[in-house]
């Protein structure tokens, strides 16, 4: 059995934060875990810029900004473990863990923090009807085998979903010479980016199909074609509105679902909207001195608040060892209001806050001048004026922890109020 | 000259071959496809029927019963997953209890062993999530799970252990009678054999159509399948079947050899041998036709949909004989449900029947009825993972994260008789890519694998068939300076 203080499962954006933080804040013995060959995570295979305008203030691409984590976390000699898997955790803190050099390990930890990122929604997921050809594939896996292995997937291709990384793909494909055809989206509005949908398709005339789903897929060996079909406001297909797009490819960019299985093993409770841990102010998951943090707890639109959220947990792990967070009876609930999905964290403990409190959240909708009204119990202690909000992106809201030791609150609520209402 | 050719890589050819590898036969299997188990095998319910509901008589009946008891001596000795847990047939009502007892007399008759006939408490006692209205169920024990791929996978490899040869890629185009034997004629080679098994699937009409008449025809009839995420496979414990009605037995629902759920299937009689897409209407009616058996399964926990063609003959039982006209063509034909659960006794009845034409067969002194054991990575102890990375570093390092797919058994998977040579060969073998994540992260390295323990370039790993090419071709097409590189690079290295 190994012993360590902390050990980063995962070693992407989140990972990579957490543990330079950890380290910073007195935890000395971390090793960060990742399956890869290299540290990175999926920034490795996003070569595009816009990485890094909050942090940094300067456009990063994907390997650039992770490429400033790497450099530290070797500076600081942080131990980490390439191309190695962990198999278990348990909610004592054991791992079991594999590799090809050091074979089967156990190692226990004073603190674990998750990082372990997300995964795509599969053609599976949302069941598309049809034959099952060759060319469908994820947005994600074929970011990969373009811009990591250096091989096309398609020559002409319909994108279905809009999320970040199927707008990403309409641009790459087109910058590597194949036709993007189309890229259809079932709801009203996008789930990307506003500057994706700018830069991405209008700069190329990449048409975006609002409220449009895949109905067909023809092929036998390879797509031939995918039938497109615009939907009522109940997302059913209306009939005669069919078009038949010729192409070889389908890429599905239909959401992201984080990666949750090892949280599941070690008993972690997991939250039904975002498919991530429950967690508290600290970042800890509902199992004591097990951290979450990144896209395994909620998938953000902006690795920068990746970074963010990540330096809140190797911070608090830290703390954590050093027997710092107080565990607490009292807590305070964070409920999502009418128009929010959801928010993280879950819950506050307002005896181990710092100065303020982060609530990060998405909206449910697309809303134009609208307002996020922020209650403690049933009264407004925030409002705050926003010209535009949307699904795809996420908002987050400052609560200074005084609210906290000024009076018992019970819970902390956020509606969107349109306006005029 | 071969003694035997088998037409189909299906269960039942790989289960002839390998049962007539046991004897001194030059035998080979001719497969248009690109991988064994192809067709029908690899799209089915994956159920193996105790055998109550075939006509007394019937060759159905015959052997479904024999069939089910043969399984656990196979999958022993082929290390093939399958788990014998009981099936119920549940009912609504008055009227489809009388279908329930009419079952268990025909049952009793056709030899089944142990079924019961239970009533509601029962049946909330051994699957408590099930809808509360069941009044009854027929509770069949013998009644079993497996994977049926990985079975005719196993199958076929164990015969070329023993001598068989296996030819893929090799689509029968004409037959013809010669003297003492055939010439058959494949898209890419010319096969005489002195008998021929005709174990084609929905193709087993045209194949026989080359040497005579058909007296049936198969009609392809499609049945579509919902597989749902391991998380939600604890939903139900036995295979559930509805009351069965003249179109078939209906929607199941049961937990498969690898802890997910199927549900499915429908049933529509088609004219393409090939349609296997999935369709709305027929997964709608799957979905709420499987509601009944339990409301709230959990249909977004979805992972895949697929689609099988069962080869339905015209007769509306298995044709298993020597043609009258054509001697020594032996047609296995209209194998649909319950052939895979008939499968080990039909292979046993048509040794005997080669043993007939041929005037015995002289068995082989080293038959090896067992294949090379499988290491199925995530089901080792800790000692053992321990040991085996020890011997075999690659057993280290995980390649499936959803099913704990390790590299050494993909690399193990391609390099056995009958191995895999494609993305969806090693799915088959060893699962990367049934899981959750469908391939979208562990895709690209099996590629990476199979590319490199082939000797071939990425881009010509295909994902199933021949031409299922994945990859178009590199992102940046030869420049001049990717010609010359290699001259350069060191220059630029300095």
């Amino acid at each position: 059995m190994l012993n360590y203080d902390i050990v980063v499962v995962g070693g992407g954006p989140a990972g990579l934060a957490a543990a330079i933080e950890a380290k910073k804040n007195g935890a000395d013995h971390i090793v960060v875990i990742d399956r890869e060959y290299e540290l990175g995570g999926i920034l490795q295979q996003c070569i595009h810029n816009g990485f890094g305008l909050h942090i940094f203030k300067e456009e990063l691409t994907g390997p650039e900004y992770a490429e400033r984590f790497i450099d530290e976390l070797k500076e600081m000699n942080i131990e980490y473990k390439l191309d190695t898997m962990v198999l278990h955790i348990n909610k004592d803190k054991q791992l079991s863990v594999i590799n090809t050099v050091d074979g089967f390990l156990k190692i226990q930890a004073k603190a674990i923090i998750l990082a372990m990122g997300c995964r795509e929604r599969t053609r599976g997921a949302i069941a598309i009807p049809g034959s099952r050809p060759v060319g469908v594939m994820t947005a994600g896996t074929a970011q990969r085998f373009i811009n990591m292995e250096g091989y096309m997937v398609g020559k002409k291709v319909v994108i279905l979903g809009s999320g970040d990384i199927g707008l990403i793909m309409a641009r790459r494909l087109t910058l590597e010479g194949a036709k993007v055809m189309a890229v259809a989206e079932l709801m009203p509005f996008s789930s990307g980016l506003t500057r994706n949908i700018v830069q991405c398709l209008e700069d190329y005339n990449i048409p975006l199909l609002l409220s449009h789903t895949v109905i067909d897929i023809k092929g036998k060996e390879r797509v031939e074609s995918v039938v497109i079909s615009k939907v009522d406001e109940n997302r059913k297909p209306i009939p005669g509105t069919e078009i038949e797009y010729e192409c070889d490819t389908l890429l599905l960019s239909v959401g992201l679902i984080p990666e949750n299985e090892l949280s599941k093993s070690a008993g972690i409770k997991l939250a039904q909207v975002t498919g991530g841990p429950i967690v508290n102010e600290s970042m800890e998951t509902t199992v004591e001195g097990i951290f979450a943090c990144g896209n395994v707890v909620h998938v953000h639109d902006l690795v920068d608040w990746v970074t963010e959220e990540s330096k809140k947990a190797g911070k608090n792990a830290a703390r954590f060892i050093k027997k710092e967070i107080k565990p607490s009876k009292e807590i305070v609930k964070t409920i999502p209001g009418e128009g929010i999905s959801y928010i993280v964290p879950h819950i506050i403990r307002s005896v181990n806050l710092e100065e303020t409190v982060d609530l990060f959240m998405r909206v449910k909708n697309v809303y134009k001048n609208a307002k996020l009204v922020v209650k403690a119990d049933e009264e407004i202690i925030k409002e705050i004026k926003k010209n535009y909000m949307a699904p795809g992106e996420m908002e987050q809201l400052k609560i200074p922890s005084s609210l906290f030791k000024e009076k018992q609150i019970s819970e902390i609520s956020v509606v969107v109020i349109k306006d005029g209402e | 000259m071969y003694d035997v050719a088998i037409i189909g890589a299906g269960v039942i050819g790989t289960f002839i071959a390998r049962e007539l590898s046991r004897y001194k036969l030059k035998m080979v299997i001719i497969e248009k496809d690109n991988d064994v188990s192809n067709g029908t095998t690899k799209a089915n319910s994956a159920i193996i029927h105790a055998g109550y509901d075939a006509k007394v008589g019937t060759n159905k009946g015959k052997f479904n019963v024999v069939g089910n008891t043969m399984f656990d001596q196979v999958c022993e000795a082929l290390d093939v997953p399958f788990k014998r847990i009981g099936s119920l047939v549940i009912a609504f009502d008055e009227e489809e209890m009388k279908t329930i007892h009419s079952l268990y007399e025909n049952g009793l008759k056709l030899g089944v062993p142990n079924m019961e006939v239970i009533d509601s408490t029962k049946v909330k006692e051994m699957e408590p999530t099930l809808n509360a209205a069941i009044v009854g169920a027929l509770y069949a024990p013998t009644a079993g799970i497996i994977s049926p791929y990985e079975l005719a996978i196993s199958l076929a490899e164990n015969a070329i252990d023993n001598g068989a040869e296996l030819l893929l890629n090799n689509k029968v185009d004409c037959i013809d009678k010669v003297y003492k034997g055939y010439k058959i004629h494949t898209n890419e080679n010319v096969i005489d054999s002195r008998f021929v098994i005709n174990c084609a699937g929905v193709y087993a009409d045209d194949i026989y159509a080359m040497v005579d008449t058909p007296d049936f025809k198969i009609i392809p009839r499609r049945g579509q399948y919902y597989v749902l995420d391991k998380s939600a496979g604890e939903i139900v414990n036995k295979v559930i079947f509805q009351c069965p009605t003249k179109l078939g037995k209906g929607v199941l629902v049961s937990p498969t050899v690898h802890e997910n759920v199927i549900i499915g299937p429908n049933a529509e009689n088609l004219k393409d041998k090939e349609a296997i897409e999935t369709t709305e209407d027929g997964l709608g009616f799957v979905k709420e036709s499987a509601q009944k058996i339990y409301e709230d399964i959990p249909f977004n926990k979805n992972i895949t949909t697929f689609a099988g063609l069962r080869a339905e003959p015209s007769t509306g039982d298995f044709i298993i004989e020597e043609s009258k006209k054509a001697k020594g063509f032996i047609n296995v034909a209209g194998i649909k449900s319950p052939g895979l659960s008939s499968s080990p006794a039909i292979a046993d009845y048509v040794v005997e029947i080669v043993k007939d034409i041929n005037g015995g067969l002289e068995e082989k002194k080293d038959f090896n009825p067992k294949i090379r054991k499988k290491i199925r990575f995530a089901d080792l102890s800790d000692q053992e993972k321990t040991e085996i990375i020890k011997k075999d570093s690659r057993y280290g390092r995980i390649i499936c994260r959803c099913e704990t797919i390790s590299e050494g058994e993909i690399v193990d998977a391609i390099n056995r008789n009958a191995g895999a040579t494609t993305v969806d060969g090693v799915k088959k073998r060893v699962r990367p890519g049934t899981g959750r994540c469908q391939g979208g992260f562990c895709g690209p390295r099996v590629m990476e694998i199979l590319a490199r323990e082939l000797g071939r370039d990425m881009k010509d790993i295909v994902k199933d068939h021949k031409d299922s090419y994945i990859l178009t071709g590199y992102t940046k097409e030869e420049t001049e300076f990717e010609k010359v590189k290699d001259l350069v690079a060191p220059a630029i290295d300095k």
